[in-house]
């Protein structure tokens, strides 16, 4: 029998009239003994998904069941770290760490002793009665694993624990942990990682599981075979990031999400998308994905983004884990800026309907208040992204000169003929 | 310190509120009629010695009636952020701090004495209670915002760890509350100070009260234009006041910091000598642990009973029958009165909003500027600054007959000068928060100005006053409807025999206060409070949402 359990869980979300269906018949398993990765992109629903495992939120359709139980709340063997470490600092660090003994009732004396042991587990001695804010930032997040571990937790679940921390702290933090799941010094039996950081996923996980479309549903599964210790540089470890970075740009899943994104637009600013532009140029046009990321310092979260307003806008396509401009891109990204302006403004009325059809107005009235676009956009998508989608029109469109913006009165208006490049 | 929003309210409900509102007044006044029993006065003596006594006494008051609005601060809160009562609790907290409580004082008297006829008690009751009012609506609304602004993660990890309902509220929801709890009582002492002056010695129709005190100590000196009496009731408190600043205040404003949430750079830490005393005292500290212990293992070993098999409608039901009595009491009141009397009511509303915002706008003119010197001089304005809450505290109504005295002497017009008596004592929140707001500039913005060179009045006009002017509207916010309670009593003022009005709605209220005349005080405070509201709704907000999405770093 599976420790966890999901079956056919779906979740959406309503503002309004507009309805966004976030999850939809996902199925998943956390078995004894292994820990399992979610991987997928930002906004995918990974921390929804997360959410409702750990019964912080109901989900609409579907259940989900711990040891054979049906999961209404968190329960009691169930704990979880948090990204941002969720740390009361205004307790000390064995309160903190007591908090869930507290909770069962536990007699003073037991608690203290536990909490301790727990914080000697992750080596924290000696700091149990300084404040959170007195730690440095992986110092707190072993705090917030003494706390998960300290209520004897099955399944621990754990919320992009290493992304808050600096690369070193993070890979020091992930081996301690493996330790100790490794020793079977814990009660823990099963772990589900959530991660945007596909190289994480391949250095702890036995089982990467991918969350892909929108609604989204576990789109595959990448069994992890390797034995410990991983090595990163290792050819095996490489081509199971690799096989990760071809399932989240497999060509219909791109196409799909494209599709999607001509009327929601990619967050992506023109800056980086310029940069971006310009380091694949230099590469000679054509790029592996993990070896770019890694490159240019880039996390999963802000490259696909990027990627996708490139492939939008014509200036580059994505497939099995690489990236190749096309001839308009290439030009982007030698040519100088004015040139670039020019070339990007073309692109955009070409490929962007929304931004073509807002300059349209604004050549037939001169100008539109920003209230209008807004009201156009609610009716067609939940209110925080419509506000995206205008915030990325706004930059785009200034950038290439098609639109001018009154801040005061907030309404758009064409540039006047001095502003245009 | 994170600012109160005062203006994001619902709207929905003001109505209702409104109503039990206007109906729970109608039925107190209507009991008050009957309730004024014999009392017999102690009389005050002027002799200084006595002045101690007094002193403590006016200081006891204020300590019980802060317990009382904690008390009260940590039931009403939590049952307008958790339960469906919600809209409703908010609702009518919206409309008692819009309304103008000195226009109660004498209503308030008069009800409390009558559950203790014969008796000092039930003016000390009063009295108790018109401070109370003056702090308990701002600490509720600071603890219920707190309440519904739990840090995201800590609220899910409590949930996630299964932490008991008194263990979450002991664990996360008051010590995330504390710093802003405490900064709130303590910011509105001043008003406090000022209520508690004003109830000790007030006349309800005939009765004439005079309860021990710094406050009637000082109306018995005005009463024999003794001078020499008055400048000994100023410095007595003076020195009440900065007793309670320094061992009540400074304390638990230092001892809170340990709850903030999220410390901000630049942020200077208060410190306090007494609070360091008792951290360095063992007995103390150990006392201090003990308590804390005690307290969290008897909440742990809590649970909660089962729910009692009241009907739910039991609670509004009761509510309802009340409001209508009240609401009945009220409209008769009321609508003996005559549309004429409304509309004189309204008149003289309209002089004092021309008080109020004149004196408003003068005091922006002097404070702005006089506010950015000393922010950006932070060392100064550190040292400026607690100077200035200490004075802020002082109640301005005490200065009100030596102002009387300087009019009477130079024959000068009440109707203009009065409104200066209405923001002698809410000046400073403007000057506070200017002061804040230039501290706060960011450093870098000021030396890229004087990278290039911005001096003199572009400085000014590209950087300071825009960075400023969210911290001022919140500044103007809080003096004006402390400038508005205020014209109950500038707008008549004192000195021995003599007496002068200005033409306003605050000199309409006291009469009908001194004249027991319950139909025209409810029309007055009724007046009021609606301008209030409209006030509120058709400026403050708006100029309130305005800065924070224009002017905000």
């Amino acid at each position: 029998m599976a420790l966890l359990q999901a079956v056919n869980v779906g979740k959406t979300y309503t503002a309004g009239q507009v309805v966004k269906p976030v999850l939809q018949g996902v199925d998943l398993e956390v078995r004894e003994g292994e820990i399992v990765a979610l991987l997928g992109r930002s906004g995918g629903g990974k921390s929804t998904l997360l959410r409702i495992l750990a019964g912080l939120i109901p989900p609409d359709e579907g259940e989900v069941r711990f040891k054979g139980q049906r999961v209404e709340g968190p329960m009691e063997g169930m704990a979880m770290v948090f990204q941002s470490f969720a740390l009361f600092p205004w307790l000390t660090v064995l309160e903190n760490v007591a908090l869930g003994l507290e909770a069962r009732g536990l007699p003073k004396a037991e608690r203290e002793r536990r909490a301790r042991e727990a914080i000697a587990l992750v080596g924290l001695e000696g700091f149990e009665n300084a404040l959170p804010k007195e730690l440095s930032g992986g110092m707190r997040q072993r705090v917030g694993f003494a706390r998960a571990l300290v209520v004897e937790p099955e399944i621990l679940f754990m919320d992009e624990p290493f992304s808050a921390l600096d690369p070193l702290t993070a890979e020091g933090l992930r081996e301690d942990l493996l330790d100790l799941w490794q020793a079977g010094r814990t009660s823990t039996r099963g772990i589900l990682l959530v991660t945007h950081n596909m190289e994480e996923a391949v250095a702890l996980a036995d089982r990467a599981l991918v969350l892909q479309g929108s609604p989204a549903r576990v789109g595959r599964e990448i069994p992890i075979p390797l034995p410990h210790p991983r090595d990163p540089g290792d050819a095996r470890f490489r081509s199971l990031v690799e096989a990760i970075y071809e399932t989240l740009t497999q060509r219909e899943e791109v196409e799909r999400r494209l599709e999607e994104e001509a009327l929601r637009l990619p967050q992506a600013s023109v800056e980086a998308l310029l940069g971006l532009a310009e380091a694949i140029a230099r590469l000679g046009g054509r790029a592996d994905l993990p070896l770019l990321a890694e490159e240019e310092g880039l996390e999963v979260d802000d490259l696909f983004p990027l990627l996708e307003a490139l492939e939008l806008l014509g200036f580059a396509r994505v497939e099995h884990g690489d990236v190749e401009l096309t001839a308009a891109g290439l030009a982007l990204g030698q040519a100088d800026l004015q040139r670039q302006k020019a070339l990007f403004a073309e692109h955009l009325l070409r490929h962007v309907p929304l931004m073509a059809r807002l300059h349209r107005v604004l050549l037939e009235r001169g100008r539109l208040p920003e209230k209008r676009v807004l009201e156009w956009l609610e009716a067609r998508m939940p209110p925080t992204e419509a506000r995206h989608v205008l915030g990325v029109l706004r930059e785009w469109g200034r950038f290439a000169g098609l639109l001018a913006y009154e801040e005061r009165g907030r309404f758009f208006h064409l540039p006047e003929p001095e502003e245009t490049p | 310190m994170r600012p109160l929003d005062p203006l994001a309210r619902p709207n929905r409900y003001d109505l209702l509120a409104g109503a039990v509102a206007l109906a729970l007044l109608g039925g107190f006044l209507l009991a008050s009629r009957e309730a004024l029993g014999p009392y017999t006065p102690t009389p005050i003596s002027l002799d200084p010695r006595h002045l101690p006594e007094y002193a403590l006494r006016t200081a006891f008051r204020m300590g019980v009636a802060l317990l009382l609005s904690t008390l009260f601060t940590l039931v009403y809160a939590p049952l307008a952020a958790k339960t469906r009562l919600e809209p409703f609790l908010i609702a009518v907290l919206d409309i008692l701090q819009s309304v103008p409580i000195l226009g109660f004082l004498a209503a308030s008297v008069a009800a409390l004495s009558g559950l203790f006829p014969g008796k000092a008690l039930g003016f000390e009751l009063a009295a108790i209670f018109a401070v109370f009012t003056s702090q308990a609506w701002n600490m509720a609304f600071s603890f219920y915002q707190s309440l519904k602004t739990l840090p995201r993660e800590l609220e899910e990890a409590a949930r996630l760890y299964r932490l008991t309902p008194p263990q979450r509220f002991l664990r996360l929801e008051l010590p995330y509350a504390l710093p802003g709890l405490v900064w709130n009582a303590m910011m509105s002492m001043s008003g406090g100070w000022f209520f508690v002056v004003a109830s000790e010695a007030i006349s309800v129709g005939k009765t004439e009260v005079d309860l021990p005190g710094v406050g009637s100590y000082l109306a018995r000196a005005l009463a024999q234009g003794n001078m020499e009496a008055l400048a000994y009731a100023l410095l007595a408190m003076l020195l009440t006041i900065l007793l309670y600043d320094q061992l009540l205040f400074r304390p638990l404003v230092a001892w809170s910091e340990r709850f903030k949430y999220e410390e901000r750079p630049g942020e200077a830490t208060a410190r306090s000598w007494v609070l360091d005393l008792l951290r360095r005292s063992r007995a103390t500290r150990r006392l201090g642990e003990w308590l804390a212990e005690a307290l969290l293992e008897r909440a742990l070993r809590f649970r909660p009973p089962r729910a009692l098999g009241l009907p739910p409608w039991l609670g509004p039901a009761l509510l309802t029958a009340l409001g209508l009595l009240g609401l009945e009491a009220a409209a008769r009141l009321l609508l003996s009165l005559g549309p004429g009397e409304w509309l004189r009511a309204i008149a003289l509303g309209f002089f004092t909003f021309l008080r109020v915002m004149g004196i408003l706008l003068l005091a922006t003119a002097v404070w702005v500027p006089v506010g950015i010197l000393l922010g950006l001089r932070p060392r100064v304005a550190v040292r400026v600054q607690a100077l200035l809450q200490f004075l802020a505290a002082f109640p301005a109504n005490l200065l009100y007959p030596f102002a009387a005295y300087l009019l009477l002497r130079y024959r000068l017009s009440m109707e203009v000068f009065s409104a200066f008596l209405m923001a002698l004592g809410t000046q400073w929140y403007i000057l506070f928060n200017v002061t804040a707001g230039a501290t706060a500039l960011p450093a870098d913005l000021l030396e890229a100005a004087r990278a290039y060179r911005l001096s003199g009045a572009r400085l000014w006009r590209r950087l300071l006053l825009p960075g400023v002017f969210p911290y001022l509207v919140t500044g103007l916010v809080t003096a004006s409807g402390g400038t508005w309670n205020a014209s109950i009593v500038a707008e008549v003022v004192q000195w021995g025999p003599h007496r002068l009005e200005a033409t306003g709605l605050g000199a309409y209220i006291t009469r009908a206060t001194e004249a027991g005349d319950e139909g025209r005080l409810l029309l007055g405070i009724v007046v009021m409070s609606l301008m209030v509201v409209t006030l509120n709704r058709l400026l403050w907000r708006r100029l309130y949402r305005w800065a924070e999405e224009r002017f905000r770093f």
